[in-house]
């Protein structure tokens, strides 16, 4: 049980290797192995949860070896990471299944592609070492470009290095804060660094490096533009990666480094993420409803729900962050569904363009009634996961500034009425293009990956407890740090103010 | 004289004394191409005996009136620099003899040209510092115009002859005015000399100084003295050019780290500023420039000028750390510029050397093992992790921020990742565009470099790959004790 992180991290890097032996045309072998691969690493990340001690506040199940010199190879999970630890393994599963067919050339290059991308994307969540953070968080740039590059659609070369440049730009900057943040501790142990108090001026710069970082990652308006053309390009499975996991990165980033890390400057700086959201919220929205490609769509509505998400950390209040967790999950099981069913109707016809689609729901009752859960989650209807957490958030914000809640609320109708009228447009309506009229209705594989996703959906919004049991400790002790911060900070500013 | 004095300076004897007879032994020899093959051969034998005999010496002596010294800093350089030479031999055998290059003289210029280096690196004075440079550099002018019946490569070995020559004369200018000012030209009495607080202001040390940074920049190919490096690296000979980015870096690399750090550490004010200005120049340059080249040949040398710049970072920040950063740097650039050579050398269609970009065209679907390879060798040159290239730039980086240098560091990173536009465009060609004709299959001995310098990228991150290098470059570093 002591290394079971690590095994859950690397399990996926073995089917990689074992699928790089086989022979090119294996097409059949290289899709049951990656398929075998990720049910195994599902299944013994559940063990996880299931020994996963919620009264704890600390990290559990860590281990550490001797690394780099002073870096240690370091893993552990707390109640803000391990549920992205599941949801990781729990999504690649699907994405594996969802390329069954869509993916016909060069599949074992694919399949490995994936493997080794779910080994990263693992890592981010359980490294307990900046360092360790960082080569995972920056390594899987690698498979992503790949994945995008060489399976995309037209504009993929584009889309490939927008994302990689972006994204790197980013992060080169996180990588100088780190280092300084290793000469003021003497180390890069995130539990130590957690415990660290940096000078308010020093966490000023710091914060800010992180915040390019982790914003564009996010992604955060103005640096959001990256993923609209990413999630177009990118094949469905790659969409569903990206929406599901990782865009949660830069929330977990926020989580685990800024707040706790950096609270004076979290809190000095708190009214910009504010402002960035909000116009996250309205703007995206807004230009949600104009778009003609469905893709690109659902991409923007990514970026107005992570709006919600950024909102919701910077309360720095429980239930803001309760909220911000909880609607990471469920945006990453919503907008994965969403960018899945996409992929079950571009399958079909080869084309994304909403005006393309109308009265599916004569020929695929089953797939309308599917899309519709995902879109009232999407919206954010009660008894759906999308409702707690804008709720949540919203709540939070409501207690931390009036004006922020009232403006974000907008987004909740601006969100109806985008994803309603998509759904009118592609479901209802008269069947009348001919391309439409011999469409098949959905597949058992392809209930066997929505089927999960609706039950989730709705069982989470009636039944929300399970995450936030999880959640609540680790998110108590944070918040509590975060205002002791603030304590200090405003004790040592007082005497300062007499001199 | 004592016999413990002919122990310290054991590599360069095995190699001086392996040169001249391999020499005999290819004059003496009656066919050309078999001679060539053999002493190839026996070339690389002498090149790996002289690391066998640098990795079994000890301590910390300085020989020769405090000329020549041998410690921890030079046996870990000279190791690089031997392995290096021994594996660009090794890679270029069979390219040459398609070549039909395959000529004895070659070897035995590359075993005088190491020589040359490894007195470079043991240099603890102007003299033996200049001895070493020449001799080094008057032999790779040689084998810069190798192919003598083909324009570009003589015009290569001209340029590469005429602004070294010029370098090589401004550095001696320096030197003199050194020794002007100085009246020595050993490094400890120099450091001594410039101690003192009116050299602080003595325009005649400064002069000398910049002379010789100057001279010792156009070695190593900085901005903005890098005007040859791109035209010499395309001219000369693939396997030529691939020996060019190696070792002779390192020698000169490690020239300036001891220079700087043991002649002047009194006046490290003066020199820092050259060269952080020399590193912003160099990693600029490097990456903007290499966006428009379609030559791989020509990529690789503006990439190689900006790996300088980043290495520089690290004698920049002028500590401890910073040594052993650059020493690390050095390192992991030679394997993966060893690794990036080997592939350009397997670019071959009906027996022909090709070198455009566009010719990667596709390569996933027609070689998809070489692809990786390339592929692996340029993410770590753009410095993504967990890769190699990433480390070494953690490990230039990381001394700087401790001293304190954030607007270098900044512009740093950002230029690299605009040197990661170029390198992500050799993978796009190769993965994401439609094939084009496929290579010659891969030698054999070739092939082996690819693997083994890909496999050094990757493997880097564990403990007992990285983690040995790290600590042998930490022990090196720690005998040049920088002053504050």
């Amino acid at each position: 049980m002591s290394n079971i992180l690590s095994v859950v991290t690397f399990l996926p890097l073995v089917g990689a290797l074992l699928i790089a032996t086989l022979n090119a045309e294996a097409k059949g072998n290289a899709r049951w192995i990656a398929l075998w691969t990720t049910l195994v690493t599902f299944a013994v990340s559940l063990l996880i949860w299931i020994n996963f001690d919620t009264n704890t506040a600390g990290f559990q199940f860590v281990e550490e070896h001797a690394w780099l010199g002073p870096l240690k190879y370091k893993m552990g999970v707390d109640g803000i990471s391990m549920l992205f630890v599941i949801l990781t393994t729990f999504l690649m599963p699907l994405c594996i299944l969802a390329s069954w067919v869509s993916i016909q050339d060069r599949v074992k290059e694919y399949m490995i592609a994936f493997l080794v991308l779910e080994t990263l994307m693992l890592g981010v969540f359980c490294a307990l070492d900046m360092v360790l953070f960082y080569l995972f968080f920056e390594g899987g740039l690698i498979p992503m470009f790949i994945i995008i590059g060489v399976w995309g659609g037209k504009r993929r070369v584009y889309a490939s290095f927008k994302f990689f440049l972006y994204t790197l730009l980013g992060s080169v900057l996180m990588l100088l804060a780190m280092m300084a943040m290793y000469w003021h501790a003497g180390t890069t142990d995130i539990p130590t660094l957690l415990q660290t108090k940096f000078p308010p001026d020093m966490q000023w710069w710091l914060w800010i490096a992180f915040f390019a970082s982790f914003a564009v990652k996010m992604p955060m308006w103005p640096v959001h533009t990256w993923l609209p053309d990413a999630h177009v390009e990118a094949p469905t499975a790659g969409s569903v990666i990206l929406a599901g996991i990782l865009l949660k990165m830069g929330g977990y980033g926020f989580l685990r480094f800024s707040l706790p890390m950096f609270p004076n400057a979290s809190a000095e700086l708190a009214s910009f993420v504010f402002t960035l959201s909000i116009v996250a919220i309205i703007y995206t929205s807004l230009v949600a409803l104009v778009q003609e490609d469905i893709k690109k769509l659902i991409a923007y509505s990514s970026v107005a729900h992570m709006g919600y998400v950024t909102m919701g950390i910077f309360t720095a209040s429980q239930q803001g962050i309760d909220g911000a967790i909880f609607q990471m999950l469920s945006h990453g099981i919503v907008s994965s569904a969403l960018f899945l069913c996409v992929g079950v109707i571009y399958d079909r016809t080869h084309t994304r363009e909403i005006a393309a689609y109308g009265g599916l729901v004569e020929r695929m009752p089953k797939y309308a009634f599917a899309f519709m859960v995902f879109t009232m989650a999407n919206v954010g209807l009660p008894g759906t996961s999308g409702f707690v957490g804008e709720f949540l958030t919203l709540l939070s914000a409501f207690k931390a500034n009036t004006w922020v809640a009232i403006l974000a609320t907008t987004g909740v109708i601006l969100s109806a009425a985008y994803a309603l009228y998509l759904y009118r447009r592609v479901i209802f309506g008269v069947l009348e293009k001919a391309s439409l009229k011999k469409l098949l209705d959905l597949s058992p594989r392809e209930i066997a990956i929505l089927a999960p996703l609706v039950l989730l959906t709705i069982f989470y919004g009636l039944y929300p407890a399970p995450v936030l049991d999880v959640t609540a400790t680790s998110v108590k002790n944070l918040v509590q740090n975060y205002q002791s911060a603030q304590g200090t900070a405003a004790a040592s500013a007082a005497p300062q103010g007499t001199h | 004289m004592d016999s413990s004095v002919l122990y310290v300076i054991l590599p360069e004897l095995i190699l001086a004394l392996g040169a001249i007879a391999l020499l005999m032994i290819g004059v003496f020899s009656p066919n050309g191409e078999t001679s060539g093959r053999n002493v190839t051969w026996l070339a690389i034998a002498v090149l790996v005996a002289a690391a066998v005999a640098v990795f079994e010496g000890s301590g910390s002596s300085a020989i020769f009136g405090g000329a020549f010294v041998s410690d921890s800093f030079t046996r870990f350089l000279k190791i690089v620099i031997l392995v290096g030479a021994a594996l660009t031999l090794l890679m270029t055998f069979d390219s040459f003899s398609r070549a039909k290059l395959l000529l004895f003289e070659y070897p035995v210029l590359v075993l005088l040209a190491t020589l040359g280096m490894l007195m470079m690196v043991s240099a603890n004075d102007l003299i033996a510092l200049y001895l070493g440079l020449e001799l080094q550099s008057l032999a790779l002018y040689v084998v810069a115009a190798f192919k003598r019946d083909d324009v570009q490569s003589s015009e290569a070995g001209l340029k590469y002859f005429v602004l070294g020559a010029l370098s090589s004369g401004m550095l001696l200018y320096g030197a003199s005015m050194l020794y002007g000012v100085t009246g020595s030209t050993s490094y400890a009495t120099i450091a001594a000399a410039a101690k003192m607080p009116e050299m602080a202001t003595n325009i005649g040390l400064t002069f000398g100084l910049v002379f010789v940074l100057v001279g010792l920049a156009f070695k190593v190919a900085a901005v903005p003295f890098h005007m040859w490096t791109p035209d010499v690296y395309q001219g000369a000979p693939t396997p030529v050019t691939a020996f060019f980015a190696g070792a002779p870096k390192i020698a000169a690399m490690a020239l300036l780290l001891r220079f700087t750090q043991a002649a002047l550490p009194g006046v490290s004010s003066q020199w820092e500023q050259i060269i952080i200005f020399v590193s912003i120049a160099s990693m600029a340059l490097g990456s903007f420039a290499a966006i428009g080249q379609t030559n791989i040949k020509r990529l690789l040398a503006y990439s190689s000028i900006g790996n300088v710049g980043f290495a520089l970072i690290g004698l920049a920040a002028n500590n401890t750390e910073g040594t052993a950063g650059v020493l690390i740097y050095l390192v992991i650039y030679v394997a993966m510029t060893l690794g990036a050579f080997a592939c350009v050398l397997a670019m071959q269609r009906n027996g022909r050397f090709v070198e455009s970009i566009s010719d990667l065209s596709g390569l996933a679907k027609t070689n998809l093992t070489f692809a990786t390879i390339l592929a692996v060798l340029m993410f770590s040159l753009a410095g993504i992790p967990p890769l190699a290239g990433f480390w070494a730039k953690w490990y230039v980086f990381l001394p700087a921020i401790k001293a304190g240098l954030y607007p270098l560091s900044v512009i740093g990173v950002v230029t690299s990742v605009v040197g990661a536009y170029y390198y992500l465009r050799v993978v796009k060609i190769m993965f994401f565009d439609e094939p084009a004709e496929g290579f010659s299959p891969t030698e054999g001995r070739t092939f082996a470099v690819m693997a083994l310098s890909a496999a050094f990228v990757v493997a880097f991150v564990l403990p007992f790959v990285g983690g040995t290098v790290v600590d042998a470059a930490t022990a090196a570093a720690s005998v040049l004790v920088p002053a504050h």
